[in-house]
């Protein structure tokens, strides 16, 4: 890219990353006025014109979905990955372009583009209660969190009425209320489960909090957005009905001619400038061109996700810090956690065969967590979330009379017997042992060092699966379930695609990299607001509340800047 | 979820047709060899057409299901399922002769179809005996269901087709209509 040769390399503030966190960065620091280099290592994706299979119908791939095998065979890890099909495959990296070392076994699913992974994530956005910020500490299976639940609430309020959440105000103390839209209903067995789970086991059935704009409100319908329940939204939505970068912050941020967008701009290190004590700008190496450019700004936002900050902190040496950016202490890379998907729970229910529902809505219904919540109560730390859905089955030929014809047709094209699954979203533990450093001697194609992961359960996990399984087999059981079938896949991690940790938050420099407000301690203009930033996972699925934190911080770092005190 | 599961529930949920999403998960090969003759499409047609005839929708010859299955079979399983399948058509052949004299492709519909139930008999009681291979004629149906309801005419003429649905309602009354597609 020869033009960046006099083009502007000096900006108020550089954000790494256009994924969820790195766009709600672009948003607020171009709302406040700040020149914004938004840097973007792949290639960019414009709302709508990008979304190559968003309409196509199912006949219209060759194999109606599924995938050559030829994809399969270089894809081993990525192609693994929830919602990874035909249709959806454009949005996730290839493996063989980005690798990277599994001490143990880890499978690193990422989306290289501009948007990230918010083109295809599954939008649940429930928020933390007050007691899951103070859980680590209070049961010592942690560090304290710098912030708590009425430092986020406003926040959370923002980002939700920005995005769109619909979801319905349940009174949970575990799962507090936010700024709703209206919610998706539940199908007849989920109401029963509902019903039987209230009744019989004191907790709450409810319909999930999702990303979703099923009633646009003014913000919504200026960006033509509007959820009509198509399904098919890890396509990319036309009708910009769930909430991604592309449809949302970005072009929310570009309509304030503040911001620039670089794709193709890997970045590779935080430049640290020893004389004033600050970061000075980044260090690119362009995509295509494997040219090197250094841009300049006054602040920096990581948002490359968890793991491609905690890589890019950790190549970020100099004289002051020869072990990473900020990295007094040594702790840069370790706490790495995740969420525990291992099991699940599904079975079949009789008695519903006059109801049915009308199509199908894009999020399913959540339980908050019951466990260790003002109390130890069981044998592990840690609490965890079910999601859980209802459906009746379709096409599913060993449910039909063993006939064929018309008479088999018929048959086979009508909706069959009503089931419904759970499975589990648990917290995991954060320890040092659990991490990620970079390779000395393997570098990718850009002259990167390779990210080496060593990331694994322990017995804390095995013994919350076990629970869930008894919790979810006794509620399904307990609704009238039959057939039942539970499983603990026990997948390597990483294919939860919740990874945090590794630039922790907390209140004391000595066991944490971060400040309540994101900061690096020892290098106040870099601010890091994406997953990596996570003192502990929590239960609740992670992405609104790295946007929320990441909305505060942008916010401050703008009132620090004005005051000179950055 | 694993993704076996996952497949299984997103198909349920979005309407993709799960039967054979075993077979889903192991991919497909492009290639330009033909592994099935023409004779063989039209050998198919008429075996997907028994399993789902035209009625006042639809069957599956108006959606091209024979063509769909040789693809499928030639890119996407792989060859011990191929050769059952292959073996299938020979075997069906020989039935049909035996019991009318005459190639599967030549027999009236109801031979055609007393023959194929027979044939499921066979494959069912197959199935239920553990560690028995899979039986042809399990594959062809499975094909044939695969290929019919995610063809334009299954998917839209015979399940219900709502392409931008608008209002989501979780409950409501079911009077024999068939699924969503
Ligand atoms: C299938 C799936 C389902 C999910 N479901 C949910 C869910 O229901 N709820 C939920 O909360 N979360 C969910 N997630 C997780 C969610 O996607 C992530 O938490 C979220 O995207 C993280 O935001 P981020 O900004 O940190 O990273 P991303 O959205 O991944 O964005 C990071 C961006 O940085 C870029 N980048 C990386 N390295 C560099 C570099 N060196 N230089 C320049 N740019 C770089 C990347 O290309 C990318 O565009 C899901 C994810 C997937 C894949
Ligand atoms: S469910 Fe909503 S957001 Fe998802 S594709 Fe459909 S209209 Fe778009």
């Amino acid at each position: 890219m020869a033009e960046n040769k006099d083009a502007v390399t000096h900006f108020d503030a550089i954000v790494v990353g256009s994924g969820i966190s790195g766009g709600w960065a672009a948003k607020e620091l171009c709302e406040k006025g700040l020149k914004t280099l938004v840097l973007e290592r792949g290639r960019n994706v414009e709302h709508i014109r990008d979304y190559p299979t968003a309409s196509t119908p199912v006949w219209d791939f060759k194999y109606r979905g599924a995938l050559p095998k030829s994809v399969l065979d270089a894809n081993p890890y990525i192609s693994r990955a929830a919602g990874y099909d035909a249709s959806t495959a454009h949005f996730f990296v290839k493996d063989a372009d980005h690798p990277y070392i599994q001490e143990k076994p880890f499978e690193w699913i990422r989306g290289y583009q501009v948007g990230g992974k918010s083109l295809i994530w599954g939008r649940a956005c429930a928020r933390w209660s007050a007691m899951d910020f103070t859980a680590p500490h209070r049961y010592g299976y942690g560090i304290e969190w710098p912030v708590g639940y009425d430092d986020i609430a406003p926040w959370y309020s923002h980002v939700e009425k920005f995005i769109g959440v619909c979801g319905n105000k349940d009174g949970i103390d575990t799962m507090p209320d936010g700024e709703f839209q209206p919610a998706f209903e539940l199908n007849c067995v989920e109401q029963h489960l509902k019903e039987v789970v209230a009744e019989k086991f004191n907790r709450h059935y409810v319909s999930g909090r999702w990303a979703q704009v099923t009633q646009p409100q003014e913000i919504h319908k200026e960006q033509h957005r509007q959820c009509l329940s198509r399904n098919l939204c890890m396509r990319g939505c036309p009708l910009g009905g769930y909430f991604s970068s592309n449809a949302s912050t970005l072009p929310w941020a570009e309509k304030t001619g503040n911001l620039t967008i670089r794709p193709f701009s890997v970045v590779h290190s935080v430049i640290y400038d020893e004389q004033s004590g600050k970061a000075a700008g980044v260090k690119v190496i362009d995509a295509q061109t494997k040219e090197e450019i250094i841009y300049h700004a006054k602040i920096i936002f990581l948002n490359a996700s968890a793991l491609n900050t905690n890589l890019i902190l950790l190549n970020s040496v100099s004289e002051r810090f020869p072990n990473g950016l900020g990295n007094d202490n040594g702790l840069l890379g370790k706490y790495i956690c995740f969420h525990n998907y291992r099991a699940s729970v599904s079975g079949e229910f009789d008695g519903f065969e006059d109801k049915y529902y009308k199509v199908s809505k894009p999020s399913e219904c959540i339980i908050p967590n019951f466990r260790n919540v003002y109390q130890q109560d069981t044998d592990f730390v840690g609490g965890y979330v079910i999601f859980s859905a209802g459906y009746r089955e379709k096409l599913n030929d060993e449910n039909v009379p063993a006939v064929l014809g018309a008479a088999f047709k018929e048959a086979i094209s009508k909706p069959g017997k009503w089931g419904a699954y759970m499975y589990m979203q648990g917290e995991t533990i954060p320890k040092a042992s659990n991490h990620v450093r970079l390779s000395k001697d393997k570098k990718d194609e850009w002259g990167i060092p390779l990210l080496i992961t060593s990331v694994d359960y322990d017995d804390n996990d095995d013994r919350m699966v076990k629970d869930f399984i008894e919790q979810g087999t006794a509620m399904m059981a307990a609704a009238g379930a039959k057939n039942i079938v539970v499983n603990d896949n026990r997948q390597p991690p990483g294919l939860d695609i919740h990874e945090m940790g590794g630039v922790r938050m907390g209140k004391d420099p000595a066991t944490s990299l971060l400040n309540e407000w994101n900061q690096l301690h020892h290098c106040k203009n870099v601010f890091v607001t994406d997953g990596a930033c996570m003192t502990s996972t929590g239960n609740q699925s992670p992405s609104i509340l790295y946007m929320s934190l990441t909305a505060r911080a942008a916010n401050y770092a703008v009132e620090q800047l004005k005051k000179g005190a950055l | 979820m694993d993704r076996r599961e996952l497949i299984k529930t997103i198909a349920v949920l979005t309407g993709a047709a799960f039967v054979g999403g075993d077979l889903f998960l192991s991919g497909c090969r492009e290639q330009n060899k033909a592994l099935f003759s023409q004779e063989d499409i039209a050998f198919f047609d008429e075996v997907a057409e028994t399993i789902i005839p035209r009625t006042d929708t639809p069957g599956a010859k108006d959606a091209e299901v024979g063509k769909f299955m040789v693809l499928y079979a030639s890119d996407c399983y792989d060859i011990a399922q191929q050769q059952t399948l292959q073996q299938g058509i020979t075997q069906i052949n020989n039935t049909a002769k035996k019991k009318f004299r005459r190639a599967f492709v030549q027999l009236t519909t109801a031979q055609k179809l007393s023959l194929l139930t027979d044939i499921q008999e066979e494959a069912r009681r197959q199935k239920a005996r553990k560690d028995a291979p899979v039986h042809y004629f399990t594959l062809m149906k499975q094909l044939t269901l695969l290929g019919f309801f995610t063809s334009e005419a299954g998917a839209t003429q015979v399940l219900r087709h709502l392409p931008v649905p608008g209002t989501y309602h979780g409950c409501v009354d079911y009077n024999g209509e068939t699924a969503w597609g």
